[in-house]
């Protein structure tokens, strides 16, 4: 049964992040305008953090440019913010949420956008190891990187793959290990795991691959290299940790709420209590017969706004199209679709260095990476989008213009 | 500062003033001009940050170039001329007095 929702009625937004803004947003353009209130641990206003293993890193983007919205939005709309400030409890019976300086929230609807945090390793924190998640991070790492450091990065997913690219700009002598058998071996394809292996490769970067950490060493608290499964040593100066991340779960474990893989929730976003939504990394959702978890900007965003929509009393289905890019040295790589269970991959050259994989299970088209190529990306969206057909011998010829797979 | 004017599809213009060194995309984000979504926050990598330059101003730009040129052919009714993706027009001085218009849509 869905319940009539005044627009004056109070909201309360858990997650200052991209998700979190991209639904306090949505719920002014939509003529909420009862009390809305975002939370964030952060510091900081809601950012982006894409450039952070990207041009913030590399110096080439100042910090104010990183905020998603100028600091007169808030008034603006009459959206609290309350920064620097951790949800500690909700409290479903009386619709409240907890905040750690002791006030408490009163919510009629919330919505969970926790984001995830990265996987540790093991063992005591050491100083000169680093993690790649918040602004916070960025700085710290930016501050330490300086040309001929040698860097370690573990971890072989676009994450550790951008801060390796990053640092060999910087003039860091770099090496990543990746455990599994293939840099990007969850993500992708072999055809672009040994596409951008080559990559970095090519750039300098020492890629070890079914080589995985067996310890860090130390003097003094510091890090001082790496002892590896394979029994070599690194020295390294650095350590940077990319080794997936978790989603912030615990607030709604709490709570009581179903979680499997991220806060679960139907396909309105809307958890196991009906007064409490998810978005974002946090959340898991229904995807094709199965329960997916997605971290990507694209996904914060529009599964936030579904969100917002359905706490204004709609019920609209959250529809999920995967995309996603990075930029490593002179590439840049988008994604369209999602890979996991396909069965065949077809390459197609495309004009200059262009060239993109092509994802298929049986006939049917699953993803698409492109690498400097984004008309490729910008015709396999659409034809994901419109669950269009696809034939492989006309995709894998490169005189074949795709447009004619939109006009079908 | 340089002034931008930014039309939105309904007629209703934005005249803002930008800071040398952001970008077109930034100013209108930074100025609450609503219209201009800028999804993958200037990456070149959405396509959401489409707009038509007034005529006057197509060649007063520097420009497109091949990654801007290919995404923009996808993006929601391009213009061969005017479109451009705001997030690759870095503000200069000689910006001053650039006018954009928006689309209906876009994606
Ligand atoms: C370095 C880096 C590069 C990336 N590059 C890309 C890219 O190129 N393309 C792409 O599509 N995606 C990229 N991503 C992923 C993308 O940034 C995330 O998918 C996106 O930020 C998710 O948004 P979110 O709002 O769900 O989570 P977040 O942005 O993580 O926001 C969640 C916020 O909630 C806060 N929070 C958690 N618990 C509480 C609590 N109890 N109380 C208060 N606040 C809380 C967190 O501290 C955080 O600030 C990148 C991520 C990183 C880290
Ligand atoms: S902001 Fe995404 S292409 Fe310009």
């Amino acid at each position: 049964m869905t319940e009539m929702l005044e627009t004056t009625a109070p909201i309360v937004v858990i997650g200052a992040g991209q998700a979190g803004l991209a639904a306090a947003s949505k719920l002014r353009d939509l003529g909420h305008a009862g009390p809305l209130t975002l939370v964030g641990d952060e510091p900081e206003p809601p950012y982006q953090r894409p450039p952070l293993s990207k041009a913030y890193l590399l110096g080439e983007m100042a910090r104010e440019r990183l905020f998603l919205r100028p600091s007169a939005f808030y008034a603006e709309r009459d959206l609290t913010l309350l920064t620097g400030r951790n949800a500690t409890e909700i409290r479903r019976d009386e619709r409240q949420v907890m905040l750690s300086d002791g006030s408490a929230l009163p919510y009629q609807h919330l919505l969970l956008a926790t984001g995830a945090r990265p996987r540790l390793l093991p063992g005591p924190d050491l100083q000169g190891v680093l993690v790649m998640r918040s602004l916070a991070d960025a700085d710290r790492l930016a501050e330490a990187v300086r040309p001929g450091l040698r860097l370690l990065v573990i971890g072989g997913g676009y994450i550790g793959l951008e801060a390796a690219a990053t640092a060999v700009k910087l003039g860091l002598q770099v090496t990543l290990v990746e455990a599994a058998p293939r840099i990007l071996g969850r993500v992708a394809a072999v055809e672009t795991s040994d596409y951008f292996r080559e990559l970095h490769r090519a750039h300098g970067v020492d890629l070890r691959e079914g080589v995985g950490l067996a310890h860090l060493t130390e003097a003094a608290g510091r890090v001082t290299g790496a002892v590896l499964t394979d029994g070599s040593h690194l020295p390294a100066d650095l350590v940077v940790v990319g080794i997936g991340v978790l989603p912030n779960i615990e607030l709604a474990q709490a709570a009581g709420l179903t979680c499997d893989n991220g806060i679960s929730v139907d396909a309105y976003c809307r958890s196991s209590d009906p007064a409490i939504f998810a978005a974002g990394d946090c959340a898991s959702f229904p995807w094709r017969n199965q329960r997916i978890r997605l971290e990507s900007v694209g996904n914060a965003i529009d599964q936030a706004e579904v969100a917002a929509t359905n706490m204004l009393g709609e019920s609209c289905e959250y529809q999920a199209k995967p995309w996603f890019w990075s930029d490593q040295f002179d590439v840049k790589l988008q994604i369209a679709g999602l890979c996991g269970r396909h069965d065949r991959v077809v390459t197609r050259a495309g004009a200059g260095a262009g060239r993109s994989h092509w994802y298929f299970h049986g006939d049917r088209l699953e993803a698409v990476d492109a690498m400097n190529d984004p008309r490729v990306f910008m015709v396999a969206k659409r034809v994901l989008e419109g669950d269009r057909p696809v034939d492989a011998a006309f995709i894998a010829d490169p005189a074949n213009d795709l447009r004619a797979l939109l006009a079908s | 500062m340089v002034s931008i004017t930014y039309i939105e599809a309904n007629g209703t213009a934005h005249r803002v003033e930008v800071a040398p060194g952001l970008t077109v995309m930034e100013g209108a984000r930074d100025n609450g001009v609503p219209g201009i979504h800028a999804d993958c926050g200037g990456a070149c990598a959405c396509s959401t940050c489409h707009v038509y330059v007034a005529a006057e101003w197509i060649d007063r730009l520097p420009p497109r170039d091949e990654i801007e040129q290919d995404m923009l052919e996808f993006a929601w009714e391009p213009d061969a001329e005017r479109s451009r993706l705001t997030c690759q027009i870095k503000v200069t001085p000689e910006l001053d007095g650039l006018i954009v218009t928006l689309p209906e849509r876009q994606a």
